[in-house]
Parts: C-alpha cells; structure tokens; sequence
C-alpha cells in the first residue's frame, strides 16, 4: 500500500475518535449547570472538559496528516451529520443522571480497555494521545463505577432508573466492538485497535459491576449500528445544530 | 520530595545551552496556579534553537486543560520583552505530563498556596484516597475526600475534620 492511501485511512481512523470524544463530550457539558449537586455538577464539567481536549488532540492530528490547510476547528464545526463517525451511543440525549451514569460506565470501561491498546500503537501521535487519556480515563471510571454502585444498589426509585436506562443503552453498545474494512487494515498494521478482542472483558467487567450494584445484564435482542458509516440519529443533527450555530454564523470568530 | 522525572528534567536543563532562556521563562506562571510556574510544575519541557527561531515546547497537565492557549501566549510575551521576538511555542505530547515531574518548589509553593501537593505513591497510579490527605491549612491528616474533581480536573476536592475547611487536592497522574 502507497503512503498516500496509509495516510487517507490513518486520518479516517483518527477522525472516528475524535468524533467519539467530542459528541460525547458535548453531551456531558449539558450537564454544567444541571448537575443534581454542586460537586457533581463540577466533575460531570471536567470529564467533559477531558473528552474536549482529547477530541481537540485528535483533530489536530487530523488537520496534519490531511495536509491542505484545515483546521481542527473545520473538523468540529464545519461538517455535516453525514460526515460524522461517531458511534451512535455518544450522540444519544444525555437523558436523566442515570442514563448518563451507565453511558459513562459502559464507555469507561471500554476507553480503560481500548487506550492501552492504543498506547502500543506503532504511530507515535495516536500513542501519544492515548496514554494521555488512559490517565484520566482510570479516574472516569471510579466515578462512574462508584455512581452506579451507589445508584443500582441505592433507593428502589433509583435501581428502577438504572435498570432502566441499562435496559435502553445496551443494543447500542454492540457498535463498539464492530471493526470495518478500515479498522481491520489498521489493526492489521499496528496503527488501530482491533476491538472485537476487547468484548469478553468489557462484558465480564461490565457484568460484574452491574451485578454488584443488583442490576440485570439485558438480553442481546436488539442492535442499532450506523455511526462508522455516517447514519445517524436524529439526535445528532440537533446536537450539531447547537454546536455549530455560532462558529457558522460568525466564521473565524475569536474571543 | 524527589523523583525520577524531576531529577530528569533539572538534568535535561542544567545540560542546555540556553540558560539565559530557561531563566526568563521562570518568569511564566500557571494562569490558575500564578504562584507556581510552568518550570516547577513541569508544564515547560525543553528550548531549543533550529534555524535561528527559538522552540520551546510544553506539555498539558490534563487533556482538556483550558490554560494551555494562555501558557502559550505567556511565554512568546515574557520572552518577546526581553527583546527575543523569535519563538515559537509548540504542544508536546509525549511522554505524557505527570505529577512527578513537579520540582520540590512547586510542591512547596502549592501547600503555601493551599492546594495539598500530590502525594508520591513512586511507581503507582494509585487515585485519590478517600481520606488522608493532609489539610494544607492545619496539617491535619483527619480529612475527606468530598470530590473527584474539584475547581479544576487536576484537582480533588477534600474537607478537613479538623479546621472544618474545604480545600483542594492536587491529584497524582
Ligand atoms: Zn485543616
């Protein structure tokens, strides 16, 4: 393969991560100001602040390898809904505090599983950027292992919500562990994590966590898939709508 | 306090040939911190010169940290005044940024501060204890972890038993 397609298929691979990180991050920065608690309302602002740069990480990369002058911002504010990648578990509404509790679980545990690998990857700036991320994904997920021990096993109210929200989240975590013709060619050259190899220990971490805090592992009876390939939800169009609306109104605006 | 990244690093900038550099940025301190500068906290990672333009290049303590543009900025400025107008600052992400490339001064300037310094668990990542750290105000180990994150991502939240007052927590990455 020429240099020129391995350097097209790395920026593919690294916009589908920072997508990833920047929805999910946008979504958890709707939580400022309406966490049900001060403090928590604080830690929800800085995991999103750490998904934030971590998406700002990925674009730069991006605007590198693209090589004609684009900017991490045209990444983030300039695409349409069809030109996104992210997996479709990022862009869902943030929902009540324990929708986003298991949606932060269920991502943490895979993120503690997926950047070590990521570490080891043979291009130094996905590395790079992963054993960043790996540092604060470790304190990501005792939070949101603690929240979901706390909420599963709490009030009947609160096992009720989380159950439920598990019950609402889980066939769209299939996506995950799904690798395309791109990603397989990267795993394959030690660039891209193969992340079908992760499911069994996300599930038996998964599993064990729900199970601690008296919540029921659903069925595998139904799946949603659509991110990688640009078919989204209709959330993320709304999602996009707020984002961009003042980068597109005001282009090249600073403050 | 020392450890290995530390000692490291004040190696790397003894060995450099550009102390009058080093020194002038000493001046830069964090925007959210402004007693501690970005030297002693290990935000600035190295200077060199390639063609006549003066690289400095520095690491973020977290990912999404906000301060990173204004460092930037704060450095080209406090060279800039002493007449040093070719600099370029650029973002370094590996290795990535730890607690323990802190100089023992920035340690210290942290408590005087009353931010609790990271305590050195050497080899671990260990996460912030549940209780413990000691109160930067009264030095009492009788305290509570309130938060995971505090005012900042790099930060706990704690509350002494002791002098009743809240206080951050440097945490250890
Ligand atoms: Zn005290």
């Amino acid at each position: 393969m020429s240099e020129v397609t391995n350097n097209t298929a790395i920026l593919k691979y690294t916009l589908r991560l920072a997508d990833d990180s920047l929805i999910l991050g946008h979504r958890l920065t709707e939580w400022t100001s309406h966490g049900p608690f001060l403090e928590e309302d604080i830690a929800m602002s800085n995991v999103a602040l750490d998904y934030i740069g971590r998406a700002r990480m990925y674009y730069g990369y991006a605007a590198e390898l693209s090589g004609d002058g684009k900017t991490e911002d045209d990444f983030a504010f300039l695409r349409d809904e069809r030109e996104f990648r992210n997996l479709l578990i990022n862009e869902l509404p943030r929902g009540d505090f324990a929708y986003s509790t298991v949606r932060q679980l269920f991502i943490d545990v895979f993120n503690s599983l997926y950047l070590p690998k990521l570490m080891q990857s043979n291009d130094e700036t996905l590395a790079a950027i992963a054993a960043k991320g790996i540092k604060e994904t470790r304190y990501h997920l005792r939070r949101s292992r603690d929240w979901t021990l706390r909420l599963g096993d709490g009030t009947a109210e609160s096992h009720k919500r989380m159950q439920k929200a598990i019950d609402s989240l889980w066939g769209y975590t299939h996506e995950l562990f799904e690798l395309d013709e791109l990603e397989q060619q990267l795993a394959d050259q030690g660039v891209g994590v193969d992340s079908t190899a992760l499911k069994a220990e996300w599930l038996a971490t998964v599993e064990s966590i729900l199970s601690e805090a008296t919540l029921t592992r659903p069925e595998d009876d139904w799946v949603v898939k659509g991110g990688r390939t640009g078919y989204h939800t209709e959330n993320l169009g709304h999602l996009l709508t707020e984002m961009q609306f003042l980068h597109r109104s005001n282009p090249g605006c600073e403050w | 306090m020392t450890s290995a990244a530390w000692v490291e690093r004040l190696h790397h900038r003894r060995q450099s040939v550009h102390q009058e550099i080093w020194d002038l940025l000493d001046e830069v301190k964090d925007p959210e911190i402004p007693v501690v500068s970005i030297w002693d906290l290990g935000i600035l990672c190295d200077v060199t010169l390639e063609s006549g333009q003066y690289l400095i290049s520095i690491t973020p303590t977290y990912s999404g940290c906000p301060a990173m543009d204004t460092i930037r900025a704060d450095v080209s400025e406090a060279l800039n005044k002493a007449g040093i107008q070719n600099v370029t600052v650029n973002m370094k992400l590996a290795p990535a940024w730890t607690t323990d490339s802190m100089s023992p001064l920035g340690r210290k300037q942290l408590l005087e501060y009353g931010i609790a310094p990271p305590e050195n668990k050497v080899g671990g990542c260990a996460l912030t204890p549940e209780q413990g750290i000691r109160c930067p105000r009264c030095g009492s180990e009788q305290t509570e972890r309130i938060s995971e994150f505090a005012s900042t991502a790099c930060k706990a939240l704690f509350r002494c038993s002791n002098c009743l007052e809240p206080f951050d927590y440097f945490k250890q990455i």
